[in-house]
């Protein structure tokens, strides 16, 4: 871990850069300053570095160069695609329907409520205990009418992969017309893009999720999908996201990219093998625990556990004055704590949803990350209880 | 000593925190986050968690966000709308105190193994002996020992109250001292989860309202009225009524929506029907004199605490049903209870 006396594991809110993100950001930051837009030798310099790290980024996401527009990062390519895509199906006269889960990120949800109130037809479909999308309503869900799917790759809070292939199969049978959209977001560590979202039209992913910098992202949106924009000025990155580019971020996101999918197949077994540890050593440890999420469906970095009896915010609380980081819920914008909406969709009750932690490992967990946290979780599990029973 | 400090994004909870800081304890900071819904200002909007949690980062402390939502909607708000369509009127800071900071926040604070609890209120705590005792605030205009009469010797025991001490020109010129960004920040004053104003709209959202009459203190029917939520006992302004003399809210009886009004002479009482007391070290013996206090500044009147009652020395206006009746010998606070 990067500091010496703190246990890392939020990796799914956000990971430490890649050595090479870094370099790859500084290199653009101190020497090559230039406006990609531009006509002359600087702004040719910037361009050139964009241009590769969009070889870059095609090549890590399966996709052609010409594929990829870069974000701001997860929440704008998820709200460029959703709204994009209905908004320009709209136009066309395709229809009005959006059909998406109860599950997804909030970036998706709320674009769209947003849609819902511009007068789309919004159904959102469920899922079950392990937080699997419920197929069979799916399909009920999807007609002739509807012109945007969007299903994410990975669940962010209980890191549970969706059966993209069969979502693709149900869409290309009943909404042969659609769009479907998957935030990749959670998924790039883990799962190989490339081949999980290959018949998704359009794919979100954010670079600080895999080592890159914060504030960059990119959209996959494959040829022939019609999308309108958010932002209009300039006309950057084929008039679907107008501003200057984020040559730093941009080329920041794809050096951590590259890392990342060379590194995957070996960090998924490390890592995975390191979260059964951890998971295994919790709920061995502390008397009548549980874990969340489906268990054959989890990407290596997830480890979803329930302490019965406690309360979220009194553990983190705890866990962070010990040193250790991790997450729970969705935290707002006040940073207070809600019950996650995930696991009440999930069907768990409120109280068993504020008794769970997500301890999200990372390309930079080590062992000695999860013997600390095989120590000091237990204990600081056992000390909070004695005052709970009064 | 560890110490949990509560800090609400306002001066007197900055300054708190930073004179415990300064004093040598091992101090965290944690804001409730109490209300969802809209609010003017409150404890709870985002912009004053910011506060907090960077006055907290100025002060070098850690900060956390405590959501205690679901709790404060059971026992604050709730009993609050349930207390107005029952025709009492009453303190939801009272009960935010009793039931949040020095209910949940205390219970927190103990499971986490601090050693105590501190808040900005102006009262102070003292020890005699084996006992602890709760005395009003060094600044008289700012005291709210009042609000606080819930206390008991098992909370006063794990309770820091240093803004107590200082007066709050000290508090500011302390917060000025150390740049905090709370220093010229305005006192909230009113109910927190209510847009100024709005109180009747609040709770016709959340019961339906009953219309009944006005009537007077012969029973006639002097004008319609919406609902008894708009009613306070006292109550002198918006009665519906022109009658050229000055009349007051003199009864609110809720089961058959009618409000009754008089001179202020029929306000008199000759004592106060209380419930649920509280002590703060062990019950004031019926038949003891003390000051009684009625409202959140006001002044103190003489009155013999009887059982289940207060009796006043001097016939005092009627204290509205739900509202705080406390107790105090000199500057320090006896107990109270709430007006029945």
């Amino acid at each position: 871990m990067s500091s010496l006396d703190t246990v890392y594991l939020d990796n799914a809110a956000t990971t430490p850069l890649r050595p090479v993100a870094r370099e790859a950001v500084e290199a653009v930051l101190c020497d090559n300053f230039g406006n990609a837009s531009g006509v002359h030798s600087v702004a040719r310099a910037a361009k050139t570095a964009l241009e590769e790290a969009r070889e870059t980024v095609a090549d890590g996401l399966g996709c052609r160069p010409g594929e990829v527009v870069f974000t701001s990062g997860g929440t704008e390519s998820d709200n460029l695609a959703v709204k994009g895509a209905a908004h320009a199906a709209r136009r066309a006269g395709r229809g009005e329907t959006v059909v998406t889960t109860t599950i997804e990120h909030k970036a998706v949800l709320a674009s769209c409520d947003r849609l819902e109130s511009e007068g789309f037809r919004v159904r959102r479909v469920g899922c079950d205990t392990g937080g699997v999308v419920d197929l069979d309503a799916l399909s009920d869900a999807l007609d002739d009418d509807t012109v945007v799917v969007s299903i994410m790759l990975v669940n962010n809070e209980v890191g549970t992969v969706q059966p993209l292939e069969t979502v693709a199969d149900l869409v290309a049978e009943r909404s042969p017309r659609a769009v479907l959209h998957t935030d990749a977001v959670q998924a790039v560590p883990w799962v190989d893009v490339e081949a999980a979202a290959a018949r998704s039209q359009l794919v979100s992913v954010s670079a600080h999720k895999f080592g890159g910098p914060k504030g960059v992202g990119a959209l996959v949106v494959r040829e022939g999908t019609r999308l309108e924009p958010l932002l209009e000025g300039g006309g950057q990155e084929g008039d679907l996201r107008s501003g200057t580019h984020n040559v730093a971020g941009i080329v920041g996101m794809a050096a951590a990219l590259r890392e990342t999918v060379a590194q995957r197949p070996d960090d998924t077994a490390r890592v995975g093998a390191l979260r059964d540890r951890l998971a295994a050593g919790l709920l061995e440890a502390v008397p009548r625990s549980w874990s969340n999420g489906d268990p054959l469906r989890k990407v290596a970095g997830n480890c979803h556990v329930g302490f019965p009896g406690l309360e979220v915010e009194t553990m983190l609380l705890a866990f962070d004055q010990d040193g250790l980081c991790a997450a729970a819920g969705s935290a707002c914008q006040s940073g207070s704590l809600d019950p996650s909406y995930v696991l009440l969709e999930m069907g768990m009750d409120r109280r068993d949803a504020l008794a769970s932690v997500r301890f999200s490992l990372g390309w930079s967990t080590t062992p000695d990350d999860v013997d600390a946290a095989l120590a000091l979780i237990p204990a600081a599990v056992s000390r909070l209880r004695p005052a709970r029973r009064r | 000593m560890r110490v949990l400090v509560a800090m609400s994004g306002g001066v007197d909870s900055s300054v708190a925190a930073a004179v415990l800081r300064d004093a040598g304890h091992d101090v965290t900071g944690v804001t409730l986050k109490l209300w969802g819904g809209p609010s003017d200002s409150g404890c709870c909007s985002v912009s004053d968690v910011e506060d907090a949690r960077r006055v907290a980062a100025q002060l070098g402390v850690p900060h956390y966000v405590f959501n205690f939502s679901d709790d404060f909607e059971s026992t604050v708000v709730a009993p609050y709308v349930q207390a107005y369509a029952g025709g009492r009127t009453p303190n939801p800071c009272v009960e935010c105190n009793r039931s949040i900071k020095f209910g949940r926040l205390l219970e927190r604070a103990d499971e986490l193994g601090f050693d105590a609890v501190a808040t900005g209120h102006h009262a102070r705590v003292r020890v005699s002996g084996s006992r602890h005792l709760l005395e009003r605030g060094l600044d008289p205009g700012k005291d709210q020992s009042y609000v606080l009469y819930m206390l008991s010797q098992a909370h006063l025991g794990r309770l820091l109250l240093p803004i107590g001490e200082m007066t709050k020109a000290d508090v500011r010129r302390r917060a000025v001292d150390l740049g905090l960004r709370t220093a010229t920040k305005a006192e909230s004053m009113d109910v927190c989860f209510i847009r100024a104003g709005q109180r009747v709209d609040f709770l016709d959202e959340r019961t339906a309202p009953r219309p009944g009459w006005v009537v007077d203190a012969d029973g006639r029917r002097v004008t319609r009225h919406e609902g008894v939520a708009a009613f306070t006992i006292g109550q002198r302004r918006g009665l519906g009524v022109a009658l050229g003399e000055r009349r007051y809210v003199v009864d609110v009886d809720a089961t058959t929506s009618t409000v009754t009004i008089g001179e202020r002479d029929q306000l008199l009482r000759d004592h106060a029907d209380l419930r649920d007391p509280c002590f703060v070290d062990g019950p004031v013996p019926p038949g003891t004199e003390v000051d009684v206090q009625t409202r959140a500044h006001g002044d103190v009147v003489r009155g013999v605490v009887e059982a289940e009652r207060v009796r006043f020395v001097v016939p005092q206006p009627r204290v509205a049903p739900g509202q705080v009746v406390a107790f105090y010998e000199g500057t320090r606070l006896l107990g109270g209870a709430l007006a029945a």
